[in-house]
């Protein structure tokens, strides 16, 4: 589905990916976690096309969406709208489906996005990211300043997704623990290399990750 | 009152003219943050490309429309120059639609002469409840409602408008979507031209214009642009009218040489309003 070998993205003079090879398969759920700084939404923004490689490949098969960090939203448009433009390079605009998926939006249609709640924004983000039919979606920092409550709710949603549609997700984290247990498999980025990756469930009992992302052992799980 | 009547009317469609280059102001900057300080130059390619096609033989109407179709064109040049490189930020561009102003004079010395143009309007008047109301004047009030409802509808109802406004909203999630940034950018040029062209058309026939009338007309325009907040065309419609009204009775009452002053006092006043009220949002944020 998402295929990325030996990708180099440089800001001028600093290096912001070098050699970074991941892989996304159909129906998939990978993390890609990291401290701050490390690359993981650069990598984002080269697979959205955002950025410019310097070197490497990347082939995405089928449709991709990338809900960024911090939502992005339109915040003088109303949720409805917001969820309309998701669908820009798709035919289908109609957002009826979203709102049966995560129906408190429904009520919140006509309100401005930029009124709304930070959980309920994300839910506006994650809709619009929805609204282009992709066969992989990509959440970078879904978790970020949202309530353990919200983020749960959301993370179910998500796996139901996955489950019932075969939505392929690739979830980026700086919260290793939450990603790590929603996810099958997982790459940890470090000043943009790729220092460890395998099984999400080998990945949380590593000493190494718990010690680089989990702040030692146990501090509060979402 | 008669005489106030008809400052009155004279005010509304004076405001008109100020509130399309306004809208061109204000669409502009809903789609790019760039403050386009070659707006008021719009409306004088238009006026004069009128008066020439007018000149060669081409009827009414069309030689209008067509002094509003090269007007949209330059509009679309103008943005070529402002954002056509993708990344330039709103200031950098800003300063490069002063510079397309400053060649436009050039480009218009040489082709139409330093000498103010004119053409015929239409002619006559309406008794409209005992108060003479010129047609032209009619005219450039009808037009400028037509076209506010046409943007009205446009930005708040179809899905263009609404991928138009995304781009300023928040470009970086607006390209996210797959919506091209820079080429929705050009497309506001365009129409900011347009709307330039049609307030310059209706225009010249009232006020003849000269190279250097952009002033004037960016100057008003702005004020009307800023009293409507640089957000919302219609907003912009009632600041033009506020705008040209307030003038037209200083200049019925008092003098005629103080409107200008009043329309940079206005917004000299506007914007220091808001700087302090951003002031107090920003303390209130911290």
């Amino acid at each position: 589905m998402i295929q990325v070998e030996s990708l180099s993205v440089q800001y001028g003079a600093a290096t912001a990916l070098d050699g970074v090879s991941l892989s996304v398969r159909a129906g998939e759920k990978v993390a890609l976690i990291g401290a701050n700084g490390a690359g993981k939404s650069t990598l984002l923004n080269a697979l959205s096309g955002i950025v410019a490689k310097k070197a490497g490949t990347i082939r995405i098969d089928g449709r991709w969406a990338h809900v960024p960090e911090g939502r992005q939203l339109f915040p003088e448009l109303s949720v409805d709208d917001n969820l309309r433009l998701g669908a820009f390079r798709v035919s289908d605009r109609n957002p009826a489906w979203i709102y049966e998926i995560l129906p408190e939006l429904a009520r919140l249609r006509r309100q401005r996005a930029g009124s709304l709640s930070g959980g309920q924004q994300q839910m506006v983000a994650i809709g619009r990211g929805l609204m282009a039919r992709p066969d992989v979606l990509a959440i970078d920092e879904m978790s970020l300043g949202l309530a353990p409550i919200i983020v749960q709710q959301l993370a179910a949603q998500l796996m139901r997704l996955n489950s019932e549609r075969g939505l392929a997700l690739l979830l980026v984290e700086q919260s290793a623990r939450l990603a790590l247990s929603l996810c099958d498999r997982a790459y940890v980025l470090e000043t943009g290399r790729v220092v460890a990756q395998g099984a999400a469930a080998e990945l949380l009992d590593s000493p190494f990750v718990e010690r680089a992302y989990l702040g030692g052992p146990l501090e509060a799980s979402p | 009152m008669n005489a106030f009547f008809s400052y009155l009317v004279h005010g509304i469609s004076v405001g008109c003219g100020f509130a399309l280059v306004a809208s061109g102001i204000i669409i502009v900057y809903r789609v790019t943050r760039v403050v386009n300080l070659a707006q008021g130059m719009f409306s004088v390619v238009a006026g004069f490309a009128a008066a020439t096609l007018l000149g060669v033989g081409l009827p009414h109407g069309v030689a209008e429309l067509a002094a509003i179709a090269t007007a949209a064109l330059v509009g679309f040049l103008t943005g070529c120059v402002a954002i056509g490189k993708p990344g330039t930020n709103p200031q950098a561009s800003l300063i490069a639609t002063l510079g397309v102003g400053v060649f436009a004079y050039a480009v218009e010395v040489l082709t139409w002469g330093d000498q103010p143009r004119s053409f015929s309007g239409l002619s006559g008047s309406y008794d409209l409840w005992g108060i003479d109301v010129p047609k032209q004047y009619l005219l450039i009030t009808l037009v400028t409602l037509v076209v506010f409802g046409a943007l009205e509808a446009f930005f708040e109802r179809t899905y263009a408008g609404k991928a138009l406004s995304a781009c300023a909203s928040n470009p970086y999630a607006a390209r996210l979507q797959g919506i091209g940034v820079v080429r929705m950018g050009l497309y506001g040029f365009a129409l900011g031209g347009a709307l330039g062209g049609v307030a310059g058309v209706l225009l010249t026939p009232v006020q003849p214009i000269s190279y250097d009338s952009d002033v004037p007309l960016f100057v008003n325009g702005f004020a009307s642009a800023i009293l409507a907040g640089l957000k919302r065309p219609v907003l912009g419609l009632l600041g033009g009218l506020v705008l040209g009204i307030a003038e037209s009775m200083v200049a019925g009452y008092a003098k005629a040489s103080y409107q200008s002053s009043l329309a940079l006092l206005l917004t000299l006043a506007i914007l220091i309003v808001q700087a302090t009220r951003r002031e107090a949002l920003h303390a209130v944020e911290e």
